[in-house]
Formats: C-alpha cells, structure tokens, sequence
C-alpha cells in the first residue's frame, strides 16, 4: 500500500534546512506566486521548484499521485474558465486579437490563451514546492523548530503528530473500506451522489471510531510521560538555523518582493504584451 | 516482619475505593495492597474485574485524567496520590500500556525514548547521551534511528520499555503486556520484564489475564480481582494448588489442568509456579503416564469437500516486499481451522487475496470447484466468503444492532420481508435476539464482536475468515466466542481463524496452517505443530506446557498426549 505523500527520507541539503526555514519560505512563495499574473515571473518560479525537486531528489514518481490529481483538477479548472467566460483574457487586457473561431462566442484569443497560460503556470509554482515541502520535511523536526520561532510546544506537537498519522490513517481507511466494500458498500461513479455520501460515512464512521480509541491511548501515553509539565521542552530532533536556513527565509523574501515589484511597474496584477 | 521494614514501601492502599463520575456503582471496593520496592507482583483477573482501574489508580490517570470518587488511601512512597501531581507520580511510576503500537509518540525509536526527559526539558548532549544509554540497557542501541512501528514485535516491547525507564522510575507497571503479541514475542517479553527488574532493583507490577505466560518467569505474589475486589493475595504456588483460578474466570496453566485430570494431588511443596519449578514424584509421573491413552487414529480424519483451493499463489507488495511465495492451501467443506505465522509472515495477505482485497502476481484459487473464483469483484465473493476485522470498530458503522446487520443485504437489494427473516435467524444464531433494538454502543465488546459476525453471516456465505478472533479476550469470552464458532462449525459453515492463541489452535482447531515468510511450511494438527520444537520456533510460537509436561513423565509422543488432553477435556469435562 503506497501512501499519497508523506515525509520521504533521503539525504539532500533541502532536507537539511530545519521545517521553519521551509515553511517560512514556502508561505513566502505561495504569496508571490498568488499576487501575480506576470507570466514572466510564473515561469521562474516553476522552473525554480523543478530545479529544488532535483536537488532535493524527490522524485516525480514518489509524489506521482497528487501530481496527477493536480492536473486533472487544472485541466478541469482551465476548461470551465473557458466554457463559461471564453472572452475572460479580452476583458482583462481590453485588447482582443483573434486566433479563429470556434463556434459563436467560442472565439479563441491570444489574450485568452495568455490567461490560460498564467493560470496553468500559477498551478505549477505552487503545488509542487508545496509537495516538496511535505517530502522533505522530518514531521519531528518540524514541530522543533515551529516550537522554535515562537509557536507553543503543545501546537507544534499536534501538527507533527498529525503529519506522522497520516499514512496510517491512509492504510486504516484502505483496510475498512475493503471490508465495507466485501459487505457490499461501493463508492462507484455509477451510484447516485446521495448514495455515495452514504457510502462514505460507512467507511468514516468506523475509521473515526477507530482513530478516537487510538487519540485517547496517545494520549495517555503522552501525559504519563509528562507532556505538558513545564511551560517549556527541548528537542531531540531540534537543529540550530544555518546559512542555509538564512538563505532559503531570504529566497522566500526575494521572490515576494520581486512579485510585488513587477505589480507596481505593471500598474495592476496583470503583465499585458498586448499594448 | 523484620525484613519488610529494610525494604522501601512503594505502593500502599488501604480500604480503597473508586467509583467513575459516569457510573452509578463504584469499580473498586475496598482494596488494601501493599508492594515493597523489588517486589514483582501479578495482578490478574476477568474482564470487568477492576484490574485496568486498580493500574490507573497506580499511574495516576486517576485522579488526573478521569474523574471521580475516591475512599480510603493510595499511597505511593508514602505519599497520597491525591495530593500529588499526575507529573509527580510518573517520576516514581512508568508505564507501559497495552498496544504498545498505539502508544508510540515519537517518530524514531531514540525521539520515543527521549519524549519523557525532553518534557523535563533535558538538554544537549546530555539528552542524546542519555537516550543512548536506556536504549543499549533494553538492548535496541542499534536501532535508533527506525521507526518504532517498522520493529519486530519484541523490539517494539523493548522500546516502550525504555520509554519509562528512561526517567529511572521505581515501580514499572505493564498493563496487559501481552495482549497483541504472538507467543515467542510474549516469552521474551516476559524475560525482558525480569531482565530489566535485575538491573535497575524496581517493583513490577504487571496486569495480566494470560497467566500461565506471565509465570513463565517467576512472580513473588499473584493478587486475583474479581468484580471490583482482591479475592486473594498469595504466591503463586499456593493460589495454582486452590480452585480460586476456576472461580474467578482465569484459565490455570494446561499442564496444571493435565495434572488434575490425571488425578494428581497438587500441593505447594511440588512447586507448580512454573512447569520449570515443579517437581512431581514419580508416583505422579506414574499416574500421568496411566491416564495418558495414545488414541491417535481412533478419530478417523473427516474428508469433506474441497470447497476453496489456492494453488502456487504469489504476490508482492508496492515496495517489493514478497509477501506470498507460491502458496497452496485446501481448506474442505465443514472444517475449523487456524492460520498461524509471526506478523508479516503473509497469513493476513493470504486471507485478502482469497477476499480480493489484493490480485495475486501469479496462482489461481478455485472455490467450490470453479475456478471462476479469480473473476469475481470483492462483492461477489463476499456472498460465499465472509470476512470479520480483528476490532469490531474497524466495521460497525450503524447505531442499532438491526441495521448494521441488515447493512449487507440492503446494499444487495433483498425485499424488506427477505432481509428480517435473515437477521431475526442470523441474532438467534448469535445470540443477540434479546437485544435486537438496542443500539450498538450499549454493547459489551464480545457482544460488538459478535455483531460483526452477524453481519457478514446475513450474506448466507459458506465460510467465514476470522482475524484475530479472541484478541484482547479474557477466558470467559475466550469461551463463549469459540463455542460460538464452534457451533456454526456445526451449523456446516467452514470457518477459518487468523490467530497467534494457541490455546485457541489447540483446543478449537482441526487444522494447522503455519505460514512463514510467505510460505507454507507446515500444514497438520495443532497438537502436533505445538509439541514440535523446530516448527515452534520458525514460526514464533511457543511450545504448550503439555509438552513439557509429557517429557517430565517419560512420555515420548508429546503430540499425542496433547490430542489426548483436547479429546478428554471435550468428551469428560465439558457439558
């Protein structure tokens, strides 16, 4: 049973990097990327993150599943922008050169294709940093340095006790829907919606049950071995911030200030060639 | 007297009692207990006997974590539990619970080791240091940076040990330590339990229904609960030669029961603690050898129908792990049998790639003859093959008993008059007619369990694959869910058990299948798997004491004596 995606270890310098620095940056990045719709800028940031992939050597195939989920979902997105706004690029740009015709107002643009093209790239500088974040990022690691730049241990525990649940949650839900689906429940596209909700909540109901039995058992164990006696705790797994560290929040900062820039030069968010 | 006042008094309750805020009736009545530093004591008892609640008041989770009503004393080195602090008592008390899966907090063996002296905020290097240090003392040095969970099931005992060591407590307390492990692992638990009170001098308090495994090493007392009270507090000689065992619903040591059948008088002096210890003369000897009959043959082996037959199936998981090597199994019409194996030994995948939970690489299965088995969908094959999840709660998903038992059959389509004559025979069947319109959280756990049962029987299969069947169950519901299998064994199902019991192999079981590696690598009577020693340990069981037993009296076919004990316990014991 293969997990969705989860903490992969393999020794990289952006494992290295403690989950703070990362994090910082990542939040850092996903506001450039979200404040923009300069194609140039787009198309630094993807071939930025490819470039991290390979050095932090995840690979495509690891993370192969929510990277397909991604462009189903981008693709969907892309052709319900043009089903139901096809002159969206047009308003925007205030410019309209026209490529052919479909059918009707079905014209196709090059200020259509601009926006589809930045809309795509948009998908593209963010989900895979996104994916390159969960990868490389040790859950125990990370809680130690949230814990670090000023979140509170006991919040920094659960999210790291969270990521670390993640693939058995997924391989409790694999079994019981197995069983569930032997009793006759299917989740298949022929059933109604109704009925597939239905069949979900045979399937939640005993993984929420069966995760509550283990929620108190953690956390018993936790408070036994006295989780929360002082207002403070160290780390194991806890690493001082390094260059690299520095240089990964000042990426972060870069790249945002970069994206804001290039808005004040384009006047608004849209970078427009047409003019 | 004298000598208990050198040592250090740990534990004291005196006319304790404990009543939960939920609850009308308090669990503990009038409980007085003392234990002395370095003393290892048993606390055994059924099911609902108060043993968990008497370790909660232990570890302090009461008062702290759940609420009520506490009588009388509870001192922990002198001092009231009530008076301290949840934070105060783990330094003097560690535990280590149940499912020692579940209570992994770290991600790695050495960050579960280090989570207590972190919280005492330990820091570098001395925290690395010490972590380093508890782990080479249980032995798991080398396998700091794994995952717990990845760990075998001895050393993932090793590591929930060294989790409450770390903090060099005084009292260790093992709540049901061997509820989840297979025999091998619960042998070496045991000895590391004894191994570890060696070296650091700390009190043992282990909580435990599995007697007859615990004192595979020595106890000095066993304190025996029954309904909220301590019915006995003696050493373990005195109490196996009473009938105290019996009467609080705890199973006695097989070679104890073989003795008696034999007509043995077993006093204190013959030392029945242990079968290492005891000590039978040769009169005893003598009678035992007069009992034992060798029948074997006399129950002409029952040849049913082949009704499932796996053949050369093969299958490896995403990872590449081969979980099954060119298996072939028969299992015959009417049959009860067990599958046995280590964790991973491939019994679990077996039992999916017959469901179609998983596509076997290569092999075919054939059942009923038809080897149009492979085509169907996990939905169609669970109308001839039922399978039942070790913990009800991984299947219950209605609130009343009704519907999740007519949960399959709705999903299939029967008419409303169809699917209530199905479940009102599938209850009776199981026992759960009286309680028909309750809801499903009034139930005890066996009930729930039982449940389940019920509802893969409404599909009307023709077999049924049962993991884990009496996991966590104590002799009572041990019983009563055997017997009740064994009935439908009557009734013409097949049914089949995933199990690490040998109590269940031995007793409930015609059949043997042990698995390892992916292999099959012995296919016969249980009797004659558990009185094998080679076989025993490939396959990470553990020899019954019966066989011990049969070598003490000169007794050369230990599979045998076995059977005879099985066959003698069905047809002159019971009913």
């Amino acid at each position: 049973m293969k997990g969705i995606f989860n903490y992969i270890d393999r020794p990289s310098p952006i494992h290295e990097l403690t989950g703070a620095a990362k994090l910082v940056c990542l939040l850092l990045w996903s506001f450039a990327a979200m404040s923009t719709y300069d194609t140039r800028m787009l198309i630094v940031l993807p071939v930025l993150s490819f470039m991290l992939f390979a050095v932090s050597k995840i690979r495509l195939r690891d993370v192969s599943f929510i990277l397909t989920f991604t462009v189903v979902i981008m693709v969907l997105n892309n052709l319900l922008i043009f089903l139901f706004s096809p002159q969206h690029g047009v308003q925007i740009y205030g410019t309209k050169h026209v490529l052919f015709t479909i059918t009707g107002r079905y014209v196709v643009t090059q200020e259509q294709l601009l926006y589809h093209l930045n809309l795509v790239l948009k998908y593209l500088s963010t989900i895979p940093i996104v994916l390159l974040f969960v990868c490389t990022t040790n859950p125990s690691e990370f809680a130690a340095s949230l814990n670090r730049i000023g979140v509170p241990y006991s919040i920094a525990y659960a999210v790291a006790l969270a990521l670390r649940y993640i693939p058995d949650i997924q391989m409790q839900y694999h079994e019981i829907s197995q069983a569930q689906q032997a009793r006759g429940i299917e989740m298949s596209r022929k059933e109604s919606l109704i009925k597939r909700l239905r069949a979900a909540a045979a399937i939640l109901v005993p993984l929420i049950l069966s995760s509550m039995d283990r929620i108190e058992v953690i956390s018993n164990a936790m408070e036994l071995r006295g989780f929360g006696k002082h207002k403070k705790r160290t780390w194991y797994m806890g690493r001082p911030f390094r260059a690299g560290d520095f240089a990964a929040v000042g990426l972060g900062i870069l790249l945002l200030a970069a994206a804001l820039v290039l808005n004040h030069l384009n006047g608004g968010r849209f970078w427009n060639p047409f003019v | 007297m004298s000598q208990d006042k050198e040592r250090e008094l740990l534990l004291e309750f005196s006319h304790f009692g404990f009543k939960y805020k939920a609850q009308a009736e308090p669990t503990l009545h009038d409980i007085s207990l003392k234990m002395y530093k370095g003393e290892k004591i048993l606390i055994a008892g059924p099911s609902g006997c108060g043993k968990s609640t008497l370790a909660s008041c232990i570890n302090g989770l009461i008062p702290f974590s759940y609420r009520g009503e506490m009588t009388g004393s509870c001192k922990i080195k002198g001092k009231e539990t009530s008076q301290m602090s949840l934070f105060e008592i783990s330094r003097t008390v560690g535990t280590v619970l149940q499912d020692s899966d579940a209570q992994f907090i770290g991600l790695t063996v050495a960050e579960d080791i280090a989570f207590a002296p972190e919280n005492d905020c330990l820091g570098e290097p001395d925290l690395h240091q010490l972590v380093k240090r508890t782990a080479d003392l249980v032995g798991i040095g080398t396998h700091l940076s794994n995952a717990p969970g990845a760990l075998s099931g001895g050393q993932k005992q090793r590591v929930s040990l060294a989790g409450v060591m770390v903090g060099d407590v005084d009292l260790l307390l093992f709540d049901e330590p061997l509820a989840n492990l297979d025999p091998a692992t619960g042998k070496v638990a045991v000895e590391l339990i004894d191994e570890i009170r060696e070296k650091t001098g700390a009190g043992v308090v282990i909580i435990e229904h599995r007697l007859e495994d615990v004192l595979h090493r020595k106890v000095d007392r066993i304190i025996l609960m029954n309904e909220g009270r301590i019915t006995a507090d003696m050493t373990p000689d005195e109490l196996l030669c009473s009938m105290l065992l019996k009467e609080n619903g705890i199973r006695e040591p097989l070679y104890l029961t073989a003795l008696k059948y034999a007509g043995v008088r077993v006093t204190p002096e013959k030392c029945p603690g242990g079968i290492r210890t005891l000590s039978l003369t040769e009169e005893d000897r003598e009678k035992v050898r007069s009992w034992f009959r060798n029948e074997s043959g006399t129950e002409a082996a029952q040849e049913g129908r082949v009704m499932l037959e796996a053949e050369d199936i093969s299958f490896a998981y995403g990872n590449g792990r081969q979980a099954l090597d060119k298996v072939s199994v028969r299992i015959r019409e009417g049959e009860m049998l067990a599958i046995v194996g280590t964790n991973g030994a491939g019994k679990s995948t077996f039992s999916k790639v017959v469901c179609g939970f998983e596509t076997p690489g290569s092999g075919t299965i054939r059942f009923g003859g038809s080897a149009g088995w492979m085509g169907l969908s996990i939905k169609e094959r669970a109308d001839h093959i039922g399978y039942v999840m070790q913990s009800p709660n991984q299947m219950i998903s209605q609130i009343m008993i009704r519907d999740e038992v007519a949960l399959g059959l709705r999903k299939r389509g029967f008419d409303e008059e169809e699917i209530n004559r199905r479940v009102e025979k599938v209850l009776r069947i199981c026992g759960l007619w009286p309680f028909r319109s309750w809801p499903i959280s009034a139930l005890s756990f066996g009930q729930k369990k039982r449940v389940t049962i019920a509802a893969i029987l409404a599909l009307e299969p023709e077999m049924i694959i049962l993991d884990e069947p009496t996991a966590g169950q104590d002799y009572r519901h041990y019983t009563e869910i055997m017997e009740f299998l064994k009935d439908l064994r009557d009734n013409g199902y097949t049914v089949v058990m995933i199990t690490h019991d040998m109590h269940l192999m031995l007793e409930y079981a015609d059949r043997c299948i042990v698995f390892h590696d992916g292999k099959v690598i012995a296919d016969r009577s249980s009797a004659g798997v558990l009185t094998d020693p080679e076989l025993v340990a490939r396959a990470n069981l553990k020899e019954t004491s019966l066989y011990d037993l049969a070598k003490m009296c000169g007794i050369g076919d230990a599979e045998a004596f076995a059977k005879h004990f099985i066959s003698y316990e069905r047809t002159q014991v019971r009913r």
